[in-house]
């Protein structure tokens, strides 16, 4: 497939599940226990993009023992859990990062 | 009633401080997208067909693992479908609207926009509401499209040393702060994050993140049926 193609699928299923929200789903569609669930998709999907960006490294092999992205990562975490806010979740792990791979 | 351009500016003033997470939001994904190969051109025009800074990001992280279109096409859907649940509080606003109307929103129907209309929507009844909806979703269509361009100039000045890849991990983890204040979804994030790691290698396709997020939400079902009976 093309990137043309490609972006243009994305955009499409992206665009759908919008209009599906607008359009097609009602509330009485969802229950509660359904509600409770979908809740948890956030959690259960953005880790599968996380883990493996900081734990494979470029050669697609588990990376623990020389990886400055796990602190890295471990600092933004306790910094976006006290301040929650995005902004300095993202500067606090990207800072740590530059300071344990350039001054450490 | 207040005018529809009143209601649209009110829209635009309401959303303004969600912007600020977006523009570097936005410059990481003009940046990354160059670096994994796509031209200026297609990445714009992921912005402007996308529209949506999940989508776009998960879109350039399978791309450049070498995933399959299909695997990443839906990857970005299941990435979507956690805004499912919105549709059930908006839709009830939106109802009375001309089908004209819930095709040009749908567009504009970004978590910002919809955080912050909500909110609107649920205190008034005029029948121009909608306009606020507009006026935060086109704001954010702004700063995103600008972000991109500004990220597309940017990325050829910025050295590959720095690895600001880096920073996608970060902005979904981001994306979870307040998740990891509950101890279910702590279990859950876990749970998917190991998943995701440990099959990234032996799950065909590249289809890791679908299995792991499936893995997440059943871990997810049994954890919370377990808290009820107790």
């Amino acid at each position: 497939m093309s990137n043309w193609a490609l972006i243009l699928y994305c955009g499409l299923i992206t665009y759908l599940t919008r209009f599906s929200m607008i359009a097609l789903i009602k509330k009485e569609m969802f229950n509660d226990r359904i509600r409770e669930i979908l809740s948890f998709v956030p959690s259960a999907i953005f880790p599968a993009i996380i883990f493996p960006a900081i734990f494979i490294n470029d050669k697609g092999l588990i990376d623990i023992d020389d990886n400055p992205k796990i602190l890295a990562a471990i600092i933004a975490m306790f910094i976006g859990i006290f301040s929650r806010s995005i902004i300095a979740t993202i500067f606090s792990g990207l800072a740590s990062y530059w300071f344990l791979i350039f001054v450490v | 009633m207040k005018s529809n351009l009143k209601v649209f500016l009110k829209g635009i003033i309401d959303v303004s401080p969600l912007m600020i997470p977006v523009v570097p939001f936005g410059l990481i994904f003009g940046v990354l997208a160059i670096d994994v190969g796509f031209t200026p051109i297609e990445t714009m025009a992921m912005s402007l067909i996308i529209f949506g800074g999940a989508s776009q990001i998960v879109l350039l992280q399978l791309f450049s693992g070498g995933a399959s279109s299909l695997v990443i096409i839906s990857s970005v859907g299941a990435v979507n479908s956690r805004h499912l649940l919105y549709g059930a509080v908006v839709s009830e606003h939106l109802s009375d609207l001309k089908l004209i109307w819930k095709i040009i929103i749908s567009y504009f129907l970004i978590d910002q926009a919809f955080a912050i209309s909500n909110e609107y929507l649920k205190k008034n009844k005029d029948h121009n509401r909608y306009f606020h909806l507009i006026g935060g979703g086109a704001t954010c269509w702004v700063i995103w499209q600008s972000t991109t361009f500004l990220g597309i100039i940017l990325g050829a000045a910025i050295p590959e040393k720095l690895g600001l890849s880096f920073a996608v991990p970060l902005t979904f983890l981001a994306l979870l702060v307040n998740d990891f204040r509950k101890f279910i979804n702590v279990i859950v994030i876990i749970i998917s994050g190991l998943v995701a790691t440990l099959g990234y290698n032996y799950i065909p396709f590249k289809a890791y993140v679908i299995v792991a997020a499936l893995a997440g939400l059943f871990t997810a079902m049994i954890l919370t049926r377990k808290n009820k009976k107790a």
